[in-house]
């Protein structure tokens, strides 16, 4: 077993999203250091979904990035790391559980809830139960917190701790933790990168299923056209505040996680000497900008109260572009992979 | 997005700052920080102000005796039933049974004392709202 983490010595490296950046950074403790970006692509994080029947607090859930857990599997299996992960029925039993291996030193994945977080902004604070973050020493009643979307490192009481791991409602975390208990792996990153993009592939162009990947993006698109008519004004407004957010606002990096992406193929095409990469680069980027360009007019809707169906045909329109423009590139890219 | 283009609209993050992934001049990717864009923050506060009508409107309700204070904690909190059903132990009939003013007036102090802690508060606070 490592003994990596000196009680309360962690180094903290803030990131945009917290299930990649947990997972860097815990690689990044543990000596290897595979940046955000490398990790969210190894891990083959990002997706699309768009899932009307299945309702977060009323709104139809859209999702830009693969399901929680994701990341961190793949990136191990992919690297050949081991981590060995715990879920718990008993709040006490799983606190205790968490003590044992923090006070040996070891820092301690956790999936919480952010409700009940104190550390957050208020205006963030939401049912949302797949937050990830990183405890790497205690003292007294206070954790020390590694959240890997903050600035730097922040403390946290057991009492919300608890709470906050045992959060219920949809993706219920049930105080699951996790650690790396094997670091010896083969550290083949180019090889690694290639499964990453592989799968990355295989689920945006390749699933045949309508509601996810690109598919997925121009099912969302045609969709949107007609909120306003199948919804009402107000709740075509609540709903496109709903997707500005899941695109945006929790930790995504810009435009949807699809900038972060860019990033990855970036420094992917420098690891793997392949310009072609290169170029996948760029043209992820201006997705991603065009994902951005949506918001930006999306939120003028909603701050305007304007949901007339012209208004939604433009979003539609751009939100139809991303689709093309992602099944082309990830049509190429798949070929670069082969 | 270009490392200059990098919003800095402050917000909703109030003191702190979200990561974004950006070139800089020579095409290369950085990490740089941002304070914020005003599209997430109007999205932000399009969420809470929808959520503060209908936290009024409960409001109202809790005042008329047609609903009891446990609905406004249930709404403040952003749970419906079903979640708070998960949280406080009691099935979900009972839960909205409780919502019921006539009947939550009948509770007891150990039924309270179980919803106060779901919301952090005292049971003295649970039998009427802000």
């Amino acid at each position: 077993m490592p003994t990596k983490g000196d009680h309360g010595v962690f180094i903290h490296r803030q990131s945009a999203h917290c299930e990649s950046g947990s997972t860097s950074n815990l690689l990044l403790n543990y000596g290897i250091d595979a940046s955000e970006p490398l990790v969210f692509g190894i891990g083959s994080g990002i997706f699309f979904g768009y899932f009307p029947f299945l309702k977060v607090q009323g709104m139809p859930a859209i999702t830009y990035r693969s399901a929680p857990g994701r990341i961190l599997k793949n990136t191990a299996r992919r690297l050949g790391i081991r981590f060995e992960k715990f879920t718990f029925k008993n709040p006490e039993k799983a606190m205790d559980a968490l003590d044992e291996i923090v006070d040996k030193g070891i820092p301690v994945g956790l999936q919480a809830g952010v409700y009940w977080l104190p550390y957050f902004p208020d205006a963030l604070r939401f049912h949302f139960n797949a937050h990830t973050l990183i405890v790497y020493g205690r003292n007294g009643d206070g954790y020390r917190i590694s959240d890997p979307v903050f600035d730097e490192p922040v403390t946290c009481s057991r009492k919300d701790l608890m709470k906050a791991r045992f959060a219920e409602g949809m993706l219920a975390p049930k105080g699951k933790m996790y650690y790396l208990s094997d670091v010896r792996g083969k550290g083949d990153i180019p090889g690694a990168i290639k499964k990453g993009i592989k799968e990355a592939c295989r689920l945006m162009v390749k699933t045949h299923v309508p509601i996810i990947g690109t598919g997925g993006i121009r099912w969302f698109g045609k969709a949107l056209r007609w909120w306003p008519q199948k919804y009402g004004e107000r709740k075509a407004i609540l709903y496109l505040g709903h997707a500005i957010r899941m695109q945006e606002e929790i930790g995504t990096g810009g435009g949807g996680f699809r900038l972060m992406y860019a990033a990855f193929l970036h420094e992917a095409a420098q690891t793997m000497g392949d310009d072609r990469l290169l170029e996948m680069s760029k043209r992820m980027t201006a997705i991603g900008d065009r994902w951005r360009e949506f918001a930006l007019h999306a939120a003028r809707i909603c701050k305007n109260r304007s949901a007339a169906g012209d208004n939604f045909d433009l979003l539609s329109d751009i939100i139809l572009d991303c689709s093309e423009q992602e099944r082309c590139l990830f049509s190429d890219l798949s070929e670069t992979v082969r | 997005m270009e490392k200059k283009d990098v919003p800095q609209d402050h917000g909703i993050f109030g003191q702190w700052h979200a990561i974004c992934y950006v070139t800089d001049e020579n095409g290369e990717y950085v990490r740089t920080t941002s304070s914020g864009w005003e599209p997430t923050n109007i999205a932000n506060g399009i969420a809470w102000e929808f959520i503060n009508e209908e936290l009024a409107e409960v409001a109202e309700k809790v005042k008329k005796a047609e609903l009891s204070p446990l609905a406004y904690y249930m709404k403040k909190h952003l749970m419906d039933v079903k979640m708070l059903s998960r949280y406080s132990g009691f099935a979900s009939w009972r839960v909205k049974r409780h919502l019921k003013h006539r009947v939550f007036t009948g509770l007891s102090d150990a039924t309270l004392q179980r919803y106060a802690a779901v919301f952090n508060i005292t049971p003295e606070q649970m039998k009427d709202i802000p």
